[in-house]
């Protein structure tokens, strides 16, 4: 056997381009990185959820062995506060500490050790302030950012304390009544992106001011816009370059070192390399927003969905992060893929001192995924009608229109899903006795399985491809053609595992006619935004800019008749349009840009005295456009479908007055090779007519809809209700 | 303190201090950052080593223990030049993402192998439940496993 390194077009499957060096341990995450004269910088971090800063005392550390540098905020050389949308999160806290781990002193040392003791000894004098910890006193509680910076950007007036959002759609006719009506309250806790590759990089000064940042992320450009006014430096003085990542899920759309590293660097005028813990990347880092749903479903006798009334509250956390986005997220697909005619959602993101929430895979679909697929179950169950059934009868496509008034233009095959993940053949019931592995809780050698009952439970969601509301979403790619016909792509989208750096090696391939193409390191240095590789978005757009450059830098050789040619084109999705503040309804033809579903079945068995689960086999079909690279994109179903049954099962940040009481892998415990079953995907190819090779994003939709569906199987083997994710072995035995 | 080891079958020395793992001295002294940090405390394998021929996690063995010892890592498996036929497996079947997971994975493949030429899927579900892969799901790790060991 030899591994072909095929250099495929466009819908072949080709072996990733950094697979070898990844296998051999050759290839350069951010925390492997290493400079001449390198120093080892650390974050000294709040131990309060709400605190106020009396004083911060440095003469100690200062004079600990090895130690370069000790910083607080008055050394910020810039803007002291940055932010994805808002400027309202400190570089180092000054004044106040609203969330436990919020970055306070930073120090450069020779060991990572001796910049962890130093740290250990600069003295901060907290007075401990009361916490806002419940999300739903938020709004009666002393306000956290008094400046309310999330307020006067066209969004909802709402004048309450603590809002970061509040955003109310109001559907057809709110109070349409029903044959029948169903609710329930629902509640998700806080997931973790737990990417395996740490927060980490190297800043390294430059000799004349600036600096060279080399980090794992998701958005080079953005991080640059964020870092630069932060150093008090122009844009170009800051070169931000991606160094290897290892996963991202979201969690790295904020910025984690890159202002810090910085500092040290041009402070010390030495390579600084810092590399988060992982107790230090679990507060470190920004989180799935946790949330309570409250759920009406109103329907005709024979099922059809007659009024939603979805009220949605999502803790925001102690900053904005991303908050607003996700807030409008989750009310957009908060009736899930279905045609309804009347609604009113409520969806409300408030500021806490619990742990920052901002972008993770999903991005708010995964939440009221969670609840409409619920309720859709105990209206089935209400009218007596098969669950597959109703969804059928009720799902969204071409034509029918979004709560927001949007009318669906694109591909959007929810029924063809619903079919498809229907007519997955299910495995056989396992008999028992059986080898232990194969019992729930079984590797643990607790039951033979005598209280084990399965359970096959099926859910459907969606949600948005690309950015929406009216953001100018972009990507830039640059081509270079030599002489001798030798390419060159620079495109600054962020390889973070998804596998993007394929997708502009087959496009260009594609395009340009040959296999004689190199990808040229991301970074800011040489091309303009591609934006963030976050969304679903990445695929298509970098698909786009890369197709417009090549074509243009073909035409562009042609008229020249050959020779060198070096073309930068941007490219840009059909424009979206902001909610109208007042109606939540869509102010243009679209406030998203397309969508895309997946429909999963779940076999799950349960041991209904022990609680515990074993899930056994998952079949999921999902709208993918068009497979660019059919291997990686089976390969994002499964890890997505991982991450959704994680939330289901395991997985949960723990809270006590605001502190994360589980900052481990030991603790936080996601899916391993025991957790998880096969799990069979049917790509279902309907070109999405805006798309470059009609092609949508594929990253999300698997998590969307994968914690909703492995619920459902767990309520089909139980009976009981569970209403809350993660599901605790208490709520399956009763207790 | 001074020690020294074996690694990839090249003898090697360091100077190290009492506190640090064989994983830090790997990675930041000696020029083998193919071991991974993902948790440093003996959850995730993604430091997988082969320690005098058995799997352990570098990050759990103090660096001054393995003076005089022999350790395997990721970049000391292929012969030749050429891959391991578990480095062409995980490539081939799509089994890395991000990779940060997989050089632990590929050791700790290795090590099954050999212990177990054609182990089942129960076989390669328990051997591999140690190493933490976030990305993938694990569908195409098993695959790579089976694709290596012909099965
Ligand atoms: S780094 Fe050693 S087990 Fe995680
Ligand atoms: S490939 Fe990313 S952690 Fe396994």
């Amino acid at each position: 056997m030899s591994v072909q390194l095929e250099l495929g077009r466009v819908g072949e499957v080709v072996p990733r381009e950094d697979g070898i060096p990844k296998v051999t341990g050759q290839f350069a995450y951010s925390s492997d990185l290493q400079a001449a004269g390198m120093l080892w910088g650390h974050t000294l971090r709040s131990p309060h959820s709400h605190a106020r800063i009396v004083a911060i005392e440095i003469s100690e550390a200062v004079t600990m062995p090895g130690v370069h540098a000790v910083l607080t905020h008055e050394d910020v050389p810039g803007e002291k506060l940055y932010g994805l949308e808002f400027q309202d999160q400190p570089v180092l806290a000054f004044e106040r500490v609203r969330y436990f781990g919020e970055p306070v002193a930073l120090v450069a040392a020779e060991h990572p050790e001796q910049a962890r003791r130093a740290a250990e000894r600069i003295r901060v004098a907290y007075e401990p302030l009361e916490p806002i910890v419940d999300a739903e006193r938020a709004t009666e509680s002393e306000s956290l950012h008094p400046e309310r910076p999330t307020m006067g950007h066209g969004y909802r007036d709402d004048p309450r304390p603590n809002v970061v959002r509040s955003l109310v759609i109001r559907h057809g006719d709110p109070d349409a009544k029903g044959d029948v009506s169903v609710s329930g309250v629902y509640e998700v806790g806080i997931q973790d992106q737990a990417f395996l590759g740490p927060e980490s990089g190297l800043a390294v000064p430059d000799g004349e001011g600036g600096v060279d940042v080399y980090v794992a992320t998701q958005w080079l450009h953005v991080d640059r816009d964020q870092v630069a006014p932060c150093l008090g430096l122009q844009p170009e003085q800051v070169r931000i370059h991606l160094a290897g990542v290892g996963g991202a899920f979201g969690g790295r759309e904020d910025l984690s070192m890159q202002v810090h590293g910085a500092m040290l660097a041009l402070h010390t005028n030495r390579p600084v390399k810092v590399v988060y813990d992982r107790q230090e990347s679990f507060v470190g880092h920004i989180h799935r927003h946790p949330a309570k749903i409250w759920a009406e479903h109103r329907a005709t006798r024979d099922g059809k969905l007659v009024n939603v009334r979805v009220r949605i509250l999502l803790d925001g956390g102690a900053y904005a992060s991303s908050s607003t986005a996700v807030t409008s997220n989750a009310a957009s697909f908060a009736c899930g893929p279905y045609a309804v005619d009347n609604a009113l959602i409520e969806s409300l993101c408030v500021y806490t001192n619990n742990p920052p929430c901002g972008a993770m895979r999903g991005f708010g679909a995964v939440q009221v995924c969670f609840a409409h697929e619920a309720q859709m179950d105990k209206l089935a169950a209400e009218l007596d009608i098969d669950p597959i059934e109703l969804r059928l009868l009720n799902a969204l496509g071409p034509g029918g229109s979004l709560p927001t008034g949007q009318r669906v233009t694109g591909a959007l095959p929810v029924a063809e899903v619903i079919r498809r993940a229907a007519a997955l053949p299910l495995p056989e019931p396992e008999e028992l006795p059986r080898d232990p592995l194969r019992v729930p809780g079984g590797s643990g050698n607790t039951t033979r399985g005598e209280g084990v009952k399965r359970g096959v439970g099926f859910a459907v969601g969606f949600k948005n491809i690309g950015y929406s509301e009216g953001f100018d979403d972009y990507t830039a790619a640059r081509v270079r053609l030599a002489a001798d016909g030798n390419a060159e792509v620079h495109c600054a989208a962020a390889e973070v595992g998804q596998g993007v750096a394929n997708v502009i090696l087959q496009v260009a391939r594609t395009e340009l006619g040959t296999d004689d193409v190199t990808l040229a390191p991301h970074t800011t240095a040489t091309v303009d935004s591609a934006g963030s590789a976050s969304a679903s978005r990445m695929t298509w757009m970098a698909s786009g800019a890369v197709r417009d450059a090549c074509r243009a830098a073909l035409e562009e050789r042609e008229r020249n008749g050959g020779g060198e040619v070096d073309i930068e084109r941007i490219y840009r999705h059909p424009r979206t349009s902001p909610l109208d503040p007042e109606t939540g309804q869509t102010t243009g033809e679209r406030s998203h840009v397309a969508y895309a579903c997946a429909a999963m079945r779940v076999v799950a068995e349960v041991d209904v005295e022990l609680g515990l689960t074993r899930v056994v086999w998952i079949g999921t079909a999902q709208d993918v456009g068009k497979a660019v690279n059919p291997q990686a994109v089976t390969g994002q179903i499964e890890g997505g479908t991982a991450q959704g049954l994680g939330l289901a099962l395991m997985e949960e940040i723990q809270t006590r007055d605001g502190l994360i009481t589980n900052a481990s892998f030991t603790d936080y415990l996601i899916p391993t090779t025991l957790d998880m079953p096969p799990v069979v995907s049917e790509l279902v190819e309907e070109a999405e007519p805006d798309a470059p090779y009609g092609a949508k994003g594929v990253g999300e939709p698997p998590t969307v809809v994968s914690t909703a569906a492995v619920v459902a199987a767990l309520r089909a083997a139980t009976g009981r209700d569970l209403a809350r994710v993660p599901v605790r072995p208490d709520e399956i035995v009763g207790l | 303190m001074r020690i020294e080891l074996r690694v990839n079958g090249e003898p090697c020395e360091a100077d190290v201090w009492a506190g640090e793992s064989l994983l830090y001295v790997l990675r930041e002294r000696l020029g083998y950052p193919g071991s991974k940090n993902a948790c440093e405390q003996g959850e995730c394998g993604s430091c997988s080593v082969l320690y005098d021929g058995k799997l352990v996690c570098s990050c759990l063995v103090l660096a001054a223990q393995a003076d005089g010892h022999q350790v395997v890592t990721v970049e000391g498996l292929g012969e030749d030049g050429r891959l391991h036929r578990v480095q062409e497996a995980f490539v081939a079947a799509g089994a890395v993402q991000c990779g940060f997971c997989t050089p632990g994975l590929v050791v700790a493949a290795v090590d099954l192998l050999a212990h177990n030429a054609s182990p089942n899927d129960d076989e390669i579900r328990e051997a591999l439940s140690g190493n933490l892969c976030r990305c993938t799901g694990y569908a195409k790790i098993f695959d790579a496993v089976r694709l290596a060991a012909g099965t």
